[in-house]
């Protein structure tokens, strides 16, 4: 009963879709209130439709109806509560539902917070929303009903893979797909504003708060994926270049680029066009990713599984989506007047290098995610593009965007002293060559880049620092002026200031993990010791344990530094008898300047196990860097927060500089 | 039907396959070993989604992980000892695409795509500063104006509105 | 000129919708032999014992393949789920078609592989026992049941991955193997 309530729910929700997709289009354009005005009643009504949904379909998983089918397949009356509740979005339809509930949430959020938005704009912003939502809801009645029902419920569902049954990866979609779909709003708002034919800084301004939510929800589900990777993979990896991840990473760097470009609309009047080719790139690069999940035409650990017909209409979703907004574009976007004007050495000048290599690098992980596509097609071969071809292409070309990331605040609007932020930045530039030349002389000289990388990690971070001590005149000033002038900075410019050290802890730990690590793979009895990089490792025991829905060994390791004892981890082998599978949990200590993480493979007590034990310095850095980053996005965004909608008052220039007006 | 769980649990435990690089893979040679581990991140796990034999536990990844070994203690170059496979699996096998004229668009594509960015920024930021600057009024600002400009980019340098 | 550069990524992205519908036929898992067109390894596998038709006891080598005649070689293993469900239509094509088929019995146990061609019938001419997967890494089999076709001089002509299908069997296969000889 409750499952069609919320079927009924969502067939409500794709008629209030269709409403809210045209009427407030049609009444923008006759300029009539009331018909706009629809848009915001229509945009908080669908929401509560699809959240009704919702709510009965994790209602079906946790009382586990398995006349549904979609539970039949996906529970087990056995799992425990957390994964019986994400096990309603770990499959196919379920996904698709959160996808409309966190589009739905977006759509409803422009509805009640944006008051101050021209009415036209709002209403064709929704209308596009609602343009969005019909279709998707189409895709989930017609191809992907998560509320079917089976004549004969089995006695027990087949339940959900192991793999996803994980704290990180219960929390991993909601945080990721509030990314994926959130970019939709800067879509919408793009393709408004193409449909108004103005793009002014206003508009700058009411982008930027959502692309940043967004930006900040991808950033965290892309870091929890890749700690999930690390810890329950088994081999201390975090990042594969696995097609879905690309799919979640470059929508990632657009929306990244687009933060960036829309700061110069906004101050600048400059980079209009590009910035709503931005806009609709993002988020075109999440309906991407959408549809190489569920389509089958790529191989992936992570995807759903598939049919045809679903990769037919999501292909047509995409097609219409994005070739129409890309019409609009082509139509519309030369008519864009812009006025700012900008030599190449200056603000403008930073951010559009950091846009053109961030785009460059997304093109490229298109290019390679979809080349072997491509060359089956034209009956070319078959080729894999694996992590060496990303490794090799990604690293230089976010060479310069890290570089510029770091000069590019000491410049100044329109035109700047390159030799003069330099000088400010001498220090950085020392701190780095220092690292860079320690690192040489520390591991022997062993190939160039690894230094070349801490050097630039220790860029980013002093550099970024030695920013925010400029900004307060940190040793120039009193120390009272400093504190004056910092209390004054805006939040948005602490916002980048966070986010940017967030990426110089991200570049760290990837070194980390990919240059600095130290493996040891060995057979192991209890009691057996093993020497990683100056820890010693004894298995104390391997013992076996029921857990609630699976048995495992559990491979109890004491680690211990110059014969102290500080730590012990317990690594695991699950076996879920329901799906039979098997997952490794990795052991992993972490000291906050390194891991030490321990996996235990095959074994019994007379050969003793497999035991993999690995010394990943700085790796935690990574998953520091990336809350570092969001929280940098939050920052800003509790700055942007005061006026969300509020449109750009051009304060009455004050006579003479001797009362500088507060920056914000 | 504890026997039964215990049964499966055994069966799962040990019928499945073999964590990635085994002990009893690795050679006594550290430094055929770091090869052998080497090219093993460079060949693709052809039964697996997208996994380089070195992280693989499927028993072909690990046949091929001994092979790889194989040829090294055999004397094969790393080149001669991907060609080995190569010639075997064929390009798929590589998860580095080899450089060939079916692969010309893939490797000098980035490149590509800055060279064409960077031509795209120059001729666009040069034709707006011409149009800038014939749209120029060409009454030069009144000294009020001036100074309420002066005023508002100092403001906006002092404060460094860096956003 | 300016112009058409906006239509750039309009165009960008049909051209790769376009790819997507053609790629939403094609499996990304379909990998073709490299070894097409060119002579078979080199090998000489033991027989697999317990077999009851002793139709060959000195095992499968190189030089079965060059009797001038076009054979069938294919891949298989007791343990291996879809080779079950090929079988008929192997059996088929050495029973009905008279085509000589040869196995490589693919790491598995001899106990249990004779077991399994005595429970399902046994339609190879010679069986060569692979214990340690070394000679189907020379010929590139990457899963079981993998399945060639050799003409008359040792060179392969065509590979199936997976398990045989009627429609592979009487499109790819017999056309080869009739044709050939």
């Amino acid at each position: 009963m409750i499952a069609e309530i919320g079927h009924f729910a969502l067939i409500a929700a794709f008629l209030l879709a269709g409403l809210q997709a045209t009427v407030p289009l049609y009444g923008a354009h006759k300029g009539d209130r009331g018909m706009m005005e629809l848009a915001r009643s229509t945009a908080v009504g669908q929401f509560a439709l699809v959240l009704l949904a919702f709510a009965a379909l994790v209602n079906a998983f946790v009382t586990s109806d398995f006349s549904v089918l979609n539970v039949a397949q996906n529970s087990h009356s056995t799992k425990p509560m957390l994964y019986k509740i994400s096990g309603a979005w770990g499959n196919h339809e379920g996904s698709l539902l959160l996808w409309a509930l966190i589009l739905s949430l977006f759509g409803a959020m422009v509805a009640c917070f944006g008051r101050n938005l021209p009415p036209s704009l709002r209403a064709r912003t929704l209308a596009i929303q609602g343009m969005i939502a019909l279709g998707f809801l189409a895709f989930m009645l017609f191809t992907s009903n998560p509320f079917d029902r089976i004549l004969a419920p089995p006695s027990d569902g087949a339940g959900l893979n192991p793999l996803l049954q994980d704290p990180g990866l219960a929390f991993h979609p909601p945080f990721l797909y509030f990314g994926y779909v959130g970019l939709s709003i800067s879509f919408s708002f793009a393709v408004a504003a193409l449909i108004e034919g103005k793009v002014d800084a206003a508009w700058a301004r009411w982008v930027r708060p959502w692309t940043l939510a967004a930006w900040c929800g991808l950033t965290v589900g892309i870091g929890l994926g890749s700690w999930w990777a690390y810890y329950e993979l088994g081999w201390g990896g975090f990042w594969f270049w696995d097609p879905v991840e690309n799919a979640s990473f470059m929508p990632w760097l657009a929306a990244t680029a687009l933060l960036h470009s829309a700061i110069v609309v906004e101050k600048r009047d400059a980079l209009k066009s590009w910035t709503i080719l931005l806009a609709i790139v993002a988020f075109s690069m999440s309906l991407l990713g959408t549809f190489l999940v569920r389509s089958g035409v790529l191989t992936s650990v992570h995807a759903f599984a598939t049919d045809p017909e679903r990769g037919v209409f999501i292909l047509a979703l995409l097609a219409v989506t994005v070739g129409g907004s890309l019409t609009l574009f082509a139509i519309r976007a030369p008519k864009l007047q812009t006025t700012g004007v900008f030599q190449p050495i200056s603000r403008e000048g930073a951010l559009l290098l950091n846009n053109l290599f961030l785009s460059a690098a997304a093109a490229t992980v298109l290019l390679g995610t979809l080349y072997p596509l491509f060359l089956d097609v034209l009956d070319a071969g078959k080729v894999s593009v694996g992590p060496p071809f990303f490794n090799a292409t990604f690293g230089p070309l976010m060479a310069p965007v890290l570089g510029a990331m770091v000069i590019g605040p000491f410049l100044s609007w329109k035109r700047a002293d390159f030799r003069q932020a330099m000088q400010k930045l001498w220090l950085g530039v020392a701190a780095a060559v220092t690292a860079i030349v320690l690192v040489l002389i520390l591991s022997g000289v062993e190939g160039i880049l690894p230094a070349v990388g801490v050097g630039a990690a220790v860029w980013i971070i002093c550099g970024t620092l030695l920013e925010l001590a400029d900004r307060v005149k940190l040793a120039r000033v009193p120390l009272s002026e400093s504190w004056r002038r910092a209390r004054r900075t805006p939040r948005a410019a602490y916002g980048m200031t966070v986010a940017h050290l967030g990426v110089g802890l991200v570049v760290a730990g990837v070194l980390g993990a990919t240059v600095f690590k130290t493996e040891s793979i060995q057979n192991m009895k209890p009691g057996d010791v093993v020497d990683v990089a100056g820890y010693t490792f004894t298995l104390d025991r391997v013992e076996r344990l029921n857990g609630p829905n699976y048995q495992a060994e559990r491979a109890v390791f004491r680690i211990s530094t110059d014969g102290e004892q500080f730590a012990t981890v317990n690594a695991e082998r699950r076996a879920y008898p329901v799906e039979g599978d098997t997952t490794t949990e990795a052991g992993i200590h972490t000291t906050w300047v390194a891991d030490l993480y321990a996996v235990v493979g095959e074994g019994n007590p007379r050969d003793g196990w497999t035991t993999r034990i690995y010394h990943n310095p700085l790796v935690p850095w990574i998953w520091l860097g990336t809350i570092v980053m969001s929280l940098g996005g939050v920052i800003s965004l509790t700055d942007r927060r005061l006026r969300i909608g509020a449109p750009s008052r051009r304060r009455a220039p004050t006579s003479g500089s001797s009362s500088p007006a507060p920056a914000e | 039907m504890r026997l039964i769980s215990a049964l499966l649990l055994a069966l799962s435990l040990f019928a499945s396959p073999a964590a990635a690089v085994l002990p009893d893979e690795i050679l006594d040679d550290p430094a055929l070993e770091s090869r052998a581990r080497e090219l093993s991140l460079e060949l693709r796990c052809l039964v697996c989604q997208n996994q380089s034999i070195d992280d693989s536990n499927a028993e072909l990844a690990r046949d091929l992980r001994l092979l790889v070994r194989e040829r090294l203690i055999a004397g094969d170059t790393n080149e001669e000892a991907m060609a080995y496979i190569r010639a075997r699996y064929g390009d798929f096998v590589l998860l580095r695409p080899p450089v060939q004229r079916s692969t010309y668009l893939l490797w000098f594509g980035p490149i590509g795509i800055v060279i064409a960015g960077v031509a795209i920024v120059m001729v666009t930021s040069r034709r707006r500063r011409k149009n800038a600057a014939a749209a120029t009024p060409t009454s030069p600002l009144s000294s009020t104006e001036r100074t309420r400009l002066d005023a508002a980019l100092a403001r906006e340098d002092d404060n460094g509105d860096r956003g | 000129m300016r112009r058409l550069l906006y239509f750039l990524p309009l165009v960008i992205c049909l051209g790769i919708a376009l790819f997507f519908y053609r790629g939403l036929d094609l499996n990304p898992r379909d990998l073709p032999s490299a070894l097409i067109n060119k002579p078979a390894p080199e090998f000489s596998l033991p027989a697999l014992p317990g077999r009851d038709i002793q139709r060959a006891d000195d095992g499968l080598a190189r030089t079965d393949l060059t009797t001038g005649k076009p054979v069938v070689v294919n891949v298989w293993a007791s343990w291996c789920i879809p080779c079950v469900a090929e079988h008929p239509l192997v059996d088929r094509l050495a029973k009905r078609e008279g085509v000589t088929v040869h196995g490589i019995n693919y790491r598995d146990r001899p106990d249990a592989a004779a077991a399994w061609l005595k429970r399902l019938g046994d339609p190879y001419a010679k069986v060569g026992k692979d214990e340690s997967g070394r000679v189907s890494i020379d010929w590139g089999v990457y899963g079981v049941p993998e399945t060639y076709v050799i003409d008359g001089n040792g060179v392969i002509l065509y590979r199936h991955a997976g398990a045989l299908s009627p429609e592979i069997l009487e499109r790819k296969i017999l056309p080869l193997v009739k044709g050939g000889g």
